[in-house]
Order: structure tokens, then sequence, then C-alpha cells
């Protein structure tokens, strides 16, 4: 694997150009774009695509011939007062599903944002591929940044390409979720600056590297530590900070609600990742590291309810996100090894970061198909989705594909993120989290097996289509499917640390079949927790099931109002702000204990 | 009591005033103002940290001066693009609230 974080940056690696090059072509298009203006705008953008990919498999080749992470000083400056561009392992990954998301997206948005002919310039489409560039840019500077403040810097910038995504029909509600989530953003970012004031106030470095060399545990860096963390959660919208996720993701069109949900929230993620992993490893400690995966697995159970009580098949993938976030916080307590108290660079991390990069590319392809029923249908009501299958196949195939590959059947990559997070656990003694993995699982199965058996179910009346869907985006989310659902096949062990004797060969016996009962239970759950309209009562023998099921359904659904109404509660403004002082006091508190 | 001190308790005093505002007050625009006043806070912070540099015989350290210019440039455009929504809301619906509605979103078809 490549060392991270790297030992020394004072000079620059051969290669170095290349993550220059990341950050500065989809800028360059950008320019270009606003110059060229009008209809050539979604020409550049795609024509960017493929040198975007290549920069990005050039990286991942060069690190690999060189066995060393890439390093960057920008003007020839080194740190403290210089700022470095560096690629590690984890960077070079998540660089390439970045740009295979977005060539993807890229290629799925042709349909949705092409200028009509006859017009110069359409609003929509010249915002979309001009967002769509600086979203690229911004996320390849949050993985190659090498001091906090660059971070700063690119996260604004994320966060501002992504908000007027929200609102490009400029609809009242889609303005007033773009509004709340610029808002809720900016408190979060602001927490994350006045983190890295403390910081430099008392260390007089941001550099990651010179950083994790002098941090030492004093009252300064706990409260930098725990603002930063809560401000960045705040954008990754982490339970009980979610209060712009949903309305965000309800009014957004496909390709942006991928975007968002795939790419935009794993870059702050990314961040807490850097922070936690390479700035302050023996900062957090037991108790701070339990709190945040604590956090992971009620995002797990609300979002997974509430997912399943949605009446909107969008509105349950966008629930599904928020659960899926929950799970990649559980590597925290899982990469704490207590021998050393310090957060080890060891298989969890790679578990972890390997979710996240299964949840980009299933989530992105689970919305582009879910907006191509959406535009085939003109409502996405999971309840009225009768012979969709039959009509759409190959979207339906599509969403089938990336629930499956999120569920962890093999060789998918989150089978083998599960893997290595069940082999951590083992390995720390945290049986606890083994559970949450677990249930995390058997939710992810309910509702994909809800919407499925809706799908899969014969029509009412012949389902017609009010547009022709186009192919091309129908092979564009088939394929992001399929590549989630082989992502464990890859070598990952070249650019993450994999853990001897766990990379076993994921298409035995053994593997299939471990993966079978939690699409049992899941089963179970969306039975008795689904939304059924009158489907239930069609089923053969449906008087003895109700007989059977009937009082756990009642409770079941009770249990699901109760999260339905605390989630209602929670997404309100003053208790979403309130949530996020607690919750930084509560971590603050954690790694004053953890000491 | 020294001025890095003065400046410190103001910094403080500006924070704690924007996070009430951010947190409490209903409206858009309110929020958008205790923003930067939240950001107006962090900023004297940073301000405050600068004249660690001076113990080296130097009048102040330049790097956080060169960081809060960043800071501001930022917050100005995130004010600026927070007010054009607010805006652009205001002439799609009339009103300007963030208040949720009852779902989490309308199915835009019903609408």
């Amino acid at each position: 694997m490549i060392p991270h974080p790297a030992p020394v940056l004072d000079a620059a690696t051969s290669g170095g150009f290349l993550l220059v090059l990341a950050i500065v072509v989809p800028l360059a298009s950008v320019l270009l774009a606003f110059a060229a203006g009008g209809r050539h705008v979604e020409r550049i953008a795609l024509g960017t695509m493929p040198f975007g990919l290549a920069i990005a498999a050039a990286i991942v080749v060069t690190m690999r011939q060189a066995g060393a992470p890439l390093v960057y000083l920008l003007g020839g400056w080194a740190p403290p007062l210089g700022l470095v561009l560096h690629a590690d392992g984890l960077s070079a990954v998540m660089m390439a599903v970045t740009a295979v998301v977005i060539g993807a997206i890229g290629v799925f948005a042709r349909a949705d944002f092409t200028t009509p002919p006859g017009v110069i310039e359409a609003r929509a489409p010249f915002a979309f591929w001009i967002l769509l560039l600086v979203i690229w840019s911004a996320l390849n500077t949050v993985f190659l940044a090498g001091d906090l403040f660059t971070l700063y810097v690119a996260l604004e910038l994320l966060t501002f390409a992504a908000v007027p995504l929200v609102s490009l029909d400029g609809r009242a509600e889609t303005l007033q979720a773009a509004l709340r989530y610029l808002m809720f953003a900016l408190f979060g970012s602001v927490l994350y600056l006045a983190g890295t004031a403390l910081l430099y106030g008392a260390y007089g470095t941001l550099d990651i590297v010179l950083l994790s060399q002098r941090v030492h545990a004093g009252p300064a860096t706990l409260v930098a530590a725990a603002l930063m963390t809560v401000g960045l959660l705040a954008k990754t919208a982490l339970f009980p900070l979610h209060l712009w996720l949903p309305p965000a993701h309800a009014g957004a069109p496909a390709a942006g609600s991928a975007v968002l949900s795939a790419l935009v929230v794993k870059g702050s993620f990314f961040i807490v990742v850097r922070l936690w992993f390479d700035v302050m490893p023996a900062l957090p400690g037991f108790a701070a590291t339990q709190l945040l995966a604590g956090l992971g697995a009620a995002a797990i159970v609300f979002g997974s309810v509430v997912a399943l009580r949605q009446e909107r098949l969008k509105l349950l993938i966008a629930y599904s996100t928020l659960a899926q976030i929950g799970y990649l916080f559980l590597m925290f307590p899982l990469a704490f090894s207590a021998g050393s108290a310090l957060l080890e660079s060891n298989g969890a991390l790679t578990g972890g970061l390997l979710q996240a990069i299964s949840h980009a590319t299933a989530k992105a392809a689970m919305f582009m198909s879910a907006g191509l029923i959406y535009a085939a249908l003109g409502h996405d009501r999971i309840t009225a989705l009768g012979g969709i299958a039959r009509a759409l196949p190959m979207s339906v195939l599509a969403f089938a594909l990336g629930g499956i590959a999120l569920i962890g059947v093999p060789p998918s990559g989150a089978y083998l993120a599960k893997e290595l997070l069940l082999h951590a656990a083992a390995g720390t003694e945290q049986w606890w989290w083994v559970v949450v993995i677990q249930v995390g699982g058997i939710f992810t199965s309910g509702y994909l097996l809800l919407v499925l058996a809706h799908a899969l179910a014969p029509a009412d009346a012949p389902v017609t289509l009010r547009v022709p869907v186009s192919r091309i985006g129908e092979a564009a989310a088939l394929a992001l499917a399929l590549c989630s659902l082989l992502l464990g096949l890859l070598p990952w062990q070249a650019y993450l640390p994999v853990p001897a004797g766990t990379a076993s060969n994921p298409l035995t016996l053994e593997a299939l079949s471990s993966a079978l009962w939690p699409l049992l239970a899941g089963g179970v759950v969306a039975i008795l927790l689904g939304r059924w309209g009158d489907r239930l009562a069609r089923v053969p023998f449906a008087e003895v099931a109700v007989a059977w099921v009937g009082p756990a359904r009642r409770a079941a659904l009770a249990l699901g109002r109760v999260l339905e109404r605390a989630d209602g509660t929670l997404r309100q403004w003053p208790a979403a702000g309130v949530s996020l002082l607690v919750v930084t006091i509560a971590l603050g508190m954690a790694m004053l204990a953890g000491r | 009591m020294s001025a890095a001190t003065i400046f410190g308790l103001c910094a403080a005093a500006a924070v704690g005033l924007g996070l009430y505002g951010l947190i409490t007050n209903p409206q858009p625009l309110r929020k958008i103002l205790a923003f930067n006043l939240l950001g107006s806070g962090v900023f004297l912070l940073f301000g405050v940290v600068a004249r660690r540099g001076a113990a080296a015989g130097f009048g102040g350290d330049p790097v956080p001066q060169a960081l809060v210019i960043t800071g501001i440039v930022v917050a100005f455009s995130a004010t600026a693009l927070a007010v054009a929504l607010l805006l652009r809301l205001f002439q799609a619906s009339g009103s300007a609230t963030l208040r949720t509605p009852a779902s989490a979103g309308t199915d835009p078809a019903d609408a």
C-alpha cells in the first residue's frame, strides 16, 4: 500500500504536475464555457470528461509505479509558508471514482440538459454543466489539498456549486430547499473556520503533515477539533444534522441528486477522515469515536425506517442516503486501537472508504434510474409503480443492481467493506458494531425489496410512458450499478491498507450464502414497515398472513410514526441548530474524557 | 487588560450573538446577517491570532491576515449567493420563509 500520511513533503515528486492538472483542467473548461457560451457549454463539459478521467488514471498509475505519494509544491515554496498538494492512496482512489461517476452523470444528463434547438442559450443546461465542472474541480482540491485552509476554500467552492443544483428548475420549493441547504452549510463552514483559527493560534501552521507532528491535546486543540468535526458533519448531513438533505433531493433534477448524494457529501466526509486519521489520530480517543459511530447508528435506524415509510421513490432514496452516511461513520471506533490509543490507518479505514466509494457509484445509479422512471411515468409514487419493470426493464435492473451492490452481495465493494469492518470489529472486540452493521444491511435489503416488489408487480392498467426514455441514460445508470457490483474484485491493497486474510475470494458459495439471510430479514422488515397500498390484500392466503403479521405490523407502524414525527421535529431549523451545538459540546466532552 | 484580550472578548461576543441569531431567528435575511456577524467574530479571532508573530520581533504574523482576506471573500460570495436565492424565492412565492412544509417535498406533478 501507499504509506500515508506522507512522511516529509519538502520537495515535489515526479508526476506532481498531474495534481495541478486535476484541479485546473475542469476550472479552465469553466472559463472556456463562459467565454464560448450557449450550446457550446455542453460540448465543452463533455469534452473535458475524457481528459479528467485520463488525469485521474495517470495519477493512479504513476502512484502505483512510484510506490509513494505524489507531491507538488505550489510555486516551489515549502510548508509552513507555502502550500502543498499531495495525493496518497486515499486521494487517488477517491479521485478515480469521482472521475468515473462524473463521467457517467455527464452522459446521463445529456438527455435532460441539452440546449433546445433554436434557442441560443438556456439557463438550466448552462448552469448545470458549469456547476458539474466546478464540483469536480472542488472535489479534486478536497482530495489533494495538504493544508486545512485550502480544504476550507475547497469545501466552500463545493457548497456554492452544489446549492444551485438543488434549485435548477426555479420553483419556490426548490429555492427554499436551496436556501436552507446554503444557510446550514454556511453554519457548518463557519464552525470549521473557527477551528482552523484556533489551530493556527496554537501551532502556527495549518499544514496537515506539520500539524500532525506538533499537535497535542491542549484545550484549544480539543475545541478546534470538535468545532471542525461538527461543521463538517453538518455538511455531510449526518443525523441529527440532516435538515437540508430530504427537501434538497425532493425537487432537484435526477442528475443533480446523483451528484449531491454520490459525491458532494463525500467531500466533507473525506475531510473528517483527513482530520481524524492524518492530523490528529491521537486526539479523539475511545469515547469520541464511539459517539461519532453512535450518531451513525442512529442515522441508520432513523434513515432506514423513514425511508421505508416514504411515498415517493426519490425521497426513499434520499432517506436511504441518510442511513448510508451513518454507515460511513462506523469505521471510526473500529479503527481505534486500544493499545496505542490511536486511530490506526488499518482495514477499518479501508472498509469505511470502500463503503463511501460503493455508495457513490450505487446511489448515483439509483437516483438516475429513479429519475428515468419519474420522467416516463410523470410521478414516482412507490405504490403505483406496478408494471414499470415491463415498461422500463433496464432502469429497474439498474436500480436493483445498485441496491444489491449496496446490501453487500459479493463481489460488490460494499461486500468487501463489510468484511473489513466485521474483521476489525472482531479484532477490537466491539460486538455492538457488528450488530449495527448487520442491521444496516437488513434495512437496506428492506427498502430495496419494497421498491422491487412494487416495480415487478403487474400493472393495474397498461403503463403508458409520457416521454420516450433515453437509452443512453439507462445505459449510464446500468454501467454505474455494474461498476459498484464489481468493485470488490479490484486490487485495493495497492492503494489502501488491507490486512492479510480479509480479501478472500468473494465468489465462493459461503460468501454468497452469507449475503442471503440479510435479504430474507429485509423482506420481513419491508412487509412490516413498507407502504403496500392494496397490494397485500391481493396475495393468496392474505387473510391468514394478515392474522399472523397484523399485530407486529401495527407495532412497527407505530414505531415508524414516532420516528417520522421525530424526524420532522429535528428538521426544523431551531432544533437542528441546537443539535449542532449539543453535538459539538458532546464531542468536545467525549474527547476530554478520552484523554 | 491587553489589546489582544479585548479583541478576543469582542470576537467571542460577536460569535455568540451570531450563533444566537442564526439559530433562533426565523427570517432568512436576519439569518444571513447573523451568519455575517458570526463570520466577523471568527475573522477577528484570526486577527487576534496574528499578533502571535509579534513575539519574534515582527509587528505581527502576516499569514492570518492573508487567511482572513480569503475568508472575507468567501463569506462575501456566500452572502451574495444567499441574498440572490432569497430574492428569487420572494419573487417566486411572494414570501420568504425557511419553514418546512408538512411533508419533506411535494410531488411537482401534483402542484
